[in-house]
């Protein structure tokens, strides 16, 4: 065999891998791409909430995209108590205004930061944490009445659910 | 032998691609050449619009189409906001609320097209048989859009030896003849707005292509897909050829 | 496996691994060096074909199975919902409700070359069983899985298939009941049909490992039928015939991918697009098309066996039938003893090759007959009568034909190694073109 020839069946060797590595790739691309969220899944995407339902110092848990939301309907003590704090002593640092659209109103959503259980708080009896908010059963998270994160192992404060107004008593996640 | 086996091959194809039909003697449905039939077939837009048109105004007081989604019909060429304002002309029962009671509400694009009757009893009740389904009829017949085209289009007079009974029709295409469902349109019964013949035959066209779409939405994705698999196929084939004879050149 | 010589890897790795565990050695030997026949036409193709089609339905199916449902209330429409809303879902259900239908293909292909060349004779006669239990597995995972979808045709399919055990006399009627999980075909049975749908392919791949290496003990047979004498008869697998079959598998993807995206529904039936409904039988329920030769052959015992001159039946035309279907493939399991002639080869046994070929023709037509309407007629006449002669033909040729050609069809001279039989035939292509 002449090295000639030698050349010609390397390259057409590396031509026939390198197009076989593309096919498997190209086939294997919607197999993988298909456990992403079915189109029916992605239009489930929004949630409309009545705010009306909600008294003054109550809050609501409504479902959005498969996962708990909270509405709280705070209270003026609530919000000063929101507002009143050092950001220095604060782990994600974020101002109460950063936080809501209309301050009786908090909407977040109810999943602890650390390992993802939703925390307890909703309800007057529910333990509320040091920080009068909500508390994490499974690890001892504390947050407080913005949502934000004040002692525990989570990370970062209760993440905020895209939303608007839709009126002044409806709002719609997502 | 690769001759014989190839003939064979042909041979096998034809008799087993023609699918027995014709059962009872009945008339194959006229073949109407359609925009999305062939490699680089494409839905025509203007046609899909024309056939919801009727599928709304005529169609769907009988018959549902339970797996179209109102968020679907941008496949047609209408934008988010006229997908929205569609679905919003649509009431759907939602629920239970907060107090367990199912409610009413205007269909927003995530809803699928609600069916005319609460279950299959219901639509038997007021017509005899449950009008089928709509949105996989072009795939679940023999002929396909043709045979939609064909059944809107073959309504006649019975012959004088075949009395029907109440509630029976006669219809040139129907397997057997006899159809439980009314001729559905008549010439000039939709208004079109973009200045179409507003004639059966062309109704019958436009909704038997939206109906092909109902069944078959991602035809178009399909089809590229396969012109640009085949010519990637195409091309790996002729490498593989040309390797093959390097590597073989000298065992022969 | 492997407890013999090892020669060391160069890659740190490599070597690391199979000084422990010989896995690279054993590639090496059996789909590297292995020796392999030069003369392989392109019909030894398929059987790395099928594997490769048996690899990509076992792929898309584990990815299907995270998107169906299996209950008779969601199967259809989850089945709808993978076309429509699962990303690149149609694909994935076109790729795999195709791939059955391909994989049956490559394996007939397969298997009528192993008849042909007579790749089931000794010393290859457990490899050609193994072979066949892979067939029958193949036929029953893809009966259950067109039950899936849960369409007209799945339901009338299940029904009709299932009720075949009613015809074993005395149990027949408690074992469908059982097979059911109920009075009729619904929830317990597709519930138990998706399950061993997700099992059968795993036993596949295994007797597959054992089928392959049961090949590589007697190593392949080969268009001449005669035993490799040498090296000069060979040539290693690698890369001679790991080039060969990705060309071959290149082309048949092609045709593979022509009906994928341009006549996705082809070879399915329209009716499956219709719900099952358990009140209404389609008006002509036919199997898959690769079941069809199979199912004329059900179809065509229409009488009984009786005892002559009294009332008593032996044979009821219904077990009859099914007698003759399972048997019809399961001749296949006793084809090495049944032709015990020396040559292998077609080539050099011309009345064989005359019967086989008209075999083949009969099978192609028993297909034809099954995918009619029980009331079909052909010439005139009820077409049920040509489907029975090509059964009677079908029996003659395994029962008849094949043990009598054995003892007394002479055959021609064979050539005296595989070399020389390449060397004279290139030797004459060379004249040809010099000419």
């Amino acid at each position: 065999m002449t090295a000639d020839s030698d050349d010609r069946r390397g390259f057409l060797m590396l031509t026939a891998g390198a197009m076989a590595a593309v096919g498997v790739g190209r086939m294997a691309a919607p197999m993988i791409n298909s456990l992403n969220p079915a189109k029916d899944t992605l239009a489930l995407s929004t949630t409309e909430v009545d705010l009306t339902q909600i008294p003054e110092g109550e809050a609501r848990t409504v479902m959005w995209q498969g996962k708990p939301v909270f509405i709280k309907h705070r209270t003026p003590k609530e919000i000063e108590e929101a507002e009143d704090v050092d950001m220095a002593n604060l782990i994600d640092k974020q101002t109460d205004d950063e936080r809501v659209k209309k301050k009786q109103w908090l909407v977040v959503v109810g999943i602890c930061t650390h390992l993802g259980c939703v925390p307890v708080g909703q309800k007057e009896t529910d333990a509320h944490g040091d920080y009068d908010g909500w508390f994490c059963p499974c690890h001892g998270s504390h947050y407080d009445t913005s949502g934000r994160i004040r002692k525990g192992p989570a990370p970062r404060n209760l993440a905020v659910p895209p939303y608007e107004f839709l009126s002044d008593t409806v709002i719609k996640i997502g | 032998m690769k001759k014989t086996l190839l003939s064979l091959l042909a041979v096998v194809t034809c008799a087993y691609s023609a699918p027995a039909l014709a059962s009872g003697g009945t008339e194959a449905p006229p073949h109407v050449h359609w925009e999305f039939s062939g490699p680089f077939g494409t839905y025509d837009r203007a046609a899909l619009q024309r056939g919801l048109k009727i599928y709304r105004e005529v169609c769907s007081s009988c018959h549902a189409v339970k797996h179209l989604a109102f968020r679907n019909l941008t496949d047609l060429g209408y934008n988010e906001e006229q997908v929205k304002a569609i679905a919003a002309e649509y009431t759907v029962t939602d629920g239970p609320d907060e107090d367990g009671e199912m409610f009413e509400r205007p269909a927003r694009p995530s809803d699928r097209f609600p069916s005319p009757y609460p279950n299959e009893n219901a639509a038997k009740a007021a017509n005899g048989v449950a009008p089928p389904d709509l949105s996989l009829i072009v795939k679940a017949r023999h002929h396909g859009a043709n045979h939609v085209f064909g059944i809107l289009t073959g309504y006649e007079e019975a012959p004088e030896d075949h009395p029907l009974a109440d509630g029976q029709h006669w219809n040139k295409y129907m397997p057997g003849h006899v159809i439980a469902m009314a001729k559905p349109l008549s010439n000039g019964q939709v208004t079109y707005e973009d200045g179409t013949i507003e004639t059966v035959e062309q109704y019958a066209q436009d909704v038997a292509q939206f109906l092909a779409w109902a069944s078959e939405p991602d035809l178009e994705a399909r089809k590229r897909f396969g012109i640009s698999a085949l010519i990637f196929l195409a091309v790996f084939a002729g490498v593989m050829y040309r390797l093959k004879k390097a590597v073989w050149k000298d065992v022969h | 496996m492997g407890h013999g010589e090892r020669t060391a890897f160069e890659n740190p790795v490599i070597e690391w691994i199979d000084s422990r565990l010989p896995i690279f050695t054993m590639m090496q030997k059996e789909y590297g060096v292995f020796p392999t026949p030069k003369n392989f036409n392109y019909f030894w193709n398929f059987g790395a074909i099928a594997m490769f089609m048996l690899v990509t339905m076992i792929v898309t199916g584990i990815v299907l199975a995270m998107h169906y449902t299996a209950n008779t209330h969601l199967a259809f429409d989850s089945v709808e919902r993978i076309m429509r809303d699962v990303n690149g879902g149609w694909l994935l259900r076109y790729i795999h409700m195709n791939g059955a239908s391909f994989f049956f293909i490559a394996v007939y292909i397969h298997i009528f070359r192993g008849m042909y060349y007579g790749s089931y004779k000794r010393p290859r006669e457990l490899l050609w069983i193994l072979g066949v239990a892979i067939f029958l597995l193949m036929m029953a995972t893809a009966f259950i899985g067109y039950v899936l979808p849960w369409g007209q045709m799945s339901l009338w399919g299940a029904t009709v298939i299932t009720n075949l055990f009613s015809a074993i006399p005395l149990v027949g009627d408690s074992i469908v009941t059982l097979l059911w999980g109920g009075f009729s075909v619904d929830n317990p049975t597709l519930t138990r049909f998706f399950a061993l749908h997700y099992l059968l392919p795993f036993v596949i791949f295994a007797v597959v490992f054992i089928h392959v290496w049961a090949l590589h003990i007697t190593g392949s047979n080969n268009p001449l039928g005669i035993d490799t004498k040498g090296p000069q008869d060979t040539v290693p697998f690698n890369p001679y015939y790991t080039i060969k079959d990705s060309f071959g598998l290149v082309v048949f993807l092609m045709l593979y991918a022509l009906f994928i995206f341009f006549m996705p529904n082809a070879l399915g039936h329209p009716d499956n697009y219709t719900p099952a409904n358990p009140l209404v039988t389609p008006a002509h329920i036919v199997p898959e098309w690769y079941f069809l030769p199979f199912y004329a052959i059900l179809r065509a015992i229409t009488f009984s066996i009786d005892i002559p001159f009294t009332d008593i039946t032996i044979i009821t035309a219904k077990l009859g039938g099914v007698i003759a279907m399972f048997g019809s493939i399961l001749l296949w399991f006793v084809l090495p003893w049944l032709d015990s002639h020396p040559i292998r080869s077609a080539k050099f046994r011309p009345v064989f090759r005359y019967f086989f070929l008209l075999l083949l023709a009969d099978f192609i037509f028993l297909g034809y007959v099954g995918s009619q309407p029980a009331d079909a007629t052909m010439f005139g006449l009820p077409l049920s009568v040509f489907g029975l002669g090509a059964t009677a033909y079908y029996f003659a040729f395994f029962i008849v034909i094949l043990p009598w050609l054995s003892k007394h069809e002479k055959g021609r001279e064979l050539p005296a190694s595989i070399h020389e039989a390449v060397l004279a035939k290139n030797k004459k292509k060379a004249v040809e073109i010099s000419e």
